[in-house]
């Protein structure tokens, strides 16, 4: 596409629908949001990117390996602040004991894993979007 | 440190391969990845170790996830009956993963290798999960872990056939109808008792009386899981996923995934609609598991007889199998489940050592192995060959394997509570299976060899856990006491739940 309003735009809105991903984040605390959909909304920046630019270009910011890595890292995240729990000496997922207070600890293991939530969704959207968007519906009849 | 590990041994079998499935998918080493996948299943082995120790004195372990108490929050329940399930996928997960290197190298897009691993450890995850929870919702997560990733390794198969497409898009489908069924029905159960933890339900069902919407969700859950378990007619996806899928990947679902799906049938009829047994009077249901159990018998066998394919061969006999452990829990009675609870620890080491020997037959002569294919190749390969008739045998149910011991009980508890036809039709259908065996020996040994082939030198690493689970297949036909001992434990606790 090569339409420049269209470019302008995106690139305008690119940071904010981002900084509007992690408000819905780390809002999720004490209104509606969480990690499912601010992971949502930050994928959408990418996506956007994406379909504006090229999915190329939108590799060059966001990589495949390293979308890989940050989806199973966080899965990985919201596992091992369960494990940090059970460290500490209680049952797997038991966030009371991370702070100095059990409400602190909840608090801090709730962050922690929405983030993680976050992480996960964002870049599984971003990966399911580049393999459709790869797929080569001639390969068939070529090999 | 030992006080950490038994007090957290519910959660640690899960969380160990899940964890690593996570570590794994990152790494470009394939050597490396399965270095890691052994590990996991290893300590998941030792954790599982652990926690036989553990129930054989404590008899019941409750575990709360995050600290909270169970109809709020998730409970893991271990115990006499969940045990025995848990140290089938383990000790089979452990065994296959070993076994896998070779194939995975060979079968599958090197790039892809370490993806494969962490799928079949999410695969292993996902399975122990399924048995140990104790919340009726968390189990359905787990329905989809195991299926799902069990379907993406399915379409794994697809470097070598691309049928292995099209078997995942059939077991996906299925499998998704399967799990929605039964999370219909959880949700019906949810609407009219307000709760999901398994032993809260049990309590609060029998005082809603007759209730339309539990019968309904009986029937949905009973069915959904079914279709996962691969009882007779709504088996359609199993054949071709077995079939096709890489050959370690068949050597774990065959041996684990449908068993624990069977282990989840007994679980909902008779933990959590058990003390409403008689109000519902599911004596009905008993005997459409009964005749579905006969028909999955002669089916099966009989599509096994007329099966060029060996792979797909043992598969419509897993069918015919899956015919047997549920006629015994179609039984309702102690001995009965007993037997199904034997058999089900039998087939998985008599179908993991048949299908462990037919990959290695494909691996030795890179071909897809059917009847022609085999000719001759008994006397090429004298260990895989040995390993395959044991556990063929066993299959058949010769005395000093552990495929007699299921026979017979299972046949000691039809003429109990049937009379003399069942145990005469149990008989028949054994009868028609030695057919479709002996097909094989006999061009495995007795005919001239089809492929031009020059001498096969047997790999340590294939063949090693190949004898572990042929050597399991006599050990646990002569001295059978453990299994037996267990199962009767097991079927007796479940039964006591019964009103």
């Amino acid at each position: 596409m090569d339409n420049i309003i269209l470019k302008v735009c995106t690139k305008v809105l690119f940071t904010p629908i981002i900084l509007f991903g992690l408000y819905v984040q780390f809002h999720g605390d004490f209104g509606p949001g969480g990690g499912f959909q601010a992971g949502v909304i930050v994928a959408a920046a990418f996506i956007l990117y994406a379909i504006v630019f090229s999915v190329e270009d939108c590799k060059l910011i966001m990589p495949p390996k390293l979308n890989f890595f940050l989806l199973a890292l966080g899965a990985f995240l919201y596992g091992f602040v369960g494990i940090v729990g059970l460290i500490l000496g209680d049952p797997y997922l038991s966030y009371d004991v991370l702070g100095s207070t059990k409400e602190s600890g909840q608090h801090i293991g709730i962050l922690l894993v929405e983030f993680g939530v976050g992480l996960t969704v964002c870049n599984v959207m971003i990966s399911l979007f580049y393999s459709f968007a790869n797929f080569n519906f001639r390969r068939k009849n070529n090999d | 440190m030992m006080p950490f590990i038994v007090k957290n041994l519910p959660i640690l079998i899960v969380i160990t391969p899940l964890m690593f499935s996570l570590i794994v998918a990152v790494l470009n080493n394939y050597r490396l990845a399965w270095t890691l996948s052994t590990f996991a299943s290893f300590l998941t082995m030792i954790f599982t170790i652990l926690l036989c120790f553990e129930v054989s004195y404590k008899s019941n372990i409750s575990y709360y996830l995050g600290n909270w108490p169970p109809p709020l929050g998730i409970e893991y329940v271990i115990d006499r009956i969940s045990i025995i399930p848990i140290m089938i996928v383990s000790v089979i997960g452990l065994i296959a993963t070993l076994f896998a290197h070779n194939f995975f190298t060979l079968e599958i897009d090197e790039k892809l290798v370490s993806k494969t691993y962490s799928l079949w450890l999410l695969t292993i995850a996902g399975l122990i999960g399924l048995i140990t929870t104790a919340d009726a919702f968390n189990l359905f997560v787990f329905l989809e872990i195991s299926s799902l990733s069990a379907v993406a390794l399915v379409a794994l198969g697809s470097k070598v056939d691309r049928k292995a497409l099209v078997a995942g898009y059939n077991y996906l489908i299925l499998g998704a109808v399967g799990a929605t069924f039964y999370v219909i029905g959880v949700g019906l159960l949810y609407g009219v008792t307000g709760t999901l933890n398994m032993g809260d339900l049990a309590q609060k069902i029998p005082a809603l009386g007759l209730n339309k919407s539990v019968i309904v969700a009986f029937t949905f859950m009973m069915l959904g899981i079914m279709v996962k378990a691969a009882v007779f007619p709504l088996h359609i996806w199993l054949p071709n996923a077995y079939a096709y899928a890489p050959s370690p990947v068949s050597v774990l679902l065959a041996a684990t995934a449908t068993k624990v799906s069977i282990y989840i049938i007994v679980r909902i009829s008779y933990t959590i609609f058990g003390s409403s047994y008689e109000i519902y009077s599911f004596e009905s249901l008993r005997y459409i598991l009964l005749y579905l159990a006969i028909l999955a018998m002669f089916a099966g066998t009989i599509m096994a007889i007329f099966e060029k394919d060996v792979k797909k061969l043992l598969a419509h006999s897993s069918v015919a199998q899956i015919g047997y452990i549920v006629l015994g829990i179609s039984l309702a009675t102690s001995p009965g489940i007993a037997s199904s609870f034997i058999h089900l620890i039998n087939h998985a080491l008599i179908k993991a050592g048949l299908f462990m020997s037919i990959a290695a037959m494909g691996y030795y002569t890179s071909k897809r192995i059917d009847v022609k294919t085999i000719a001759g190749l008994g006397r090429q390969l004298p260990i895989t060959f040995f390993s395959f008739i044991i556990c063929a045998l066993s299959l058949a149910g010769l005395p000093l394997t552990v495929g007699f011991i299921s026979k017979l009980y299972l046949i000691k508890a039809a003429y109990i509570s049937e009379g003399i036809w069942l145990p005469f039709l149990i008989l028949v259908s054994s009868a028609l299976s030695l057919i479709y065996i002996w097909k094989l020996i006999e061009g495995l040994w007795y005919n001239e060899k089809s492929l031009k082939i020059e001498k096969i030198k047997e790999l340590p690493e294939i063949y090693l856990p190949l004898l572990v689970i042929t050597f399991l297949n006599v050990y646990f036909g002569i001295d059978a006491g453990l299994i037996i001992d267990n199962s009767f434990i097991a079927s007796d606790a479940l039964m006591s739940g019964i009103k």
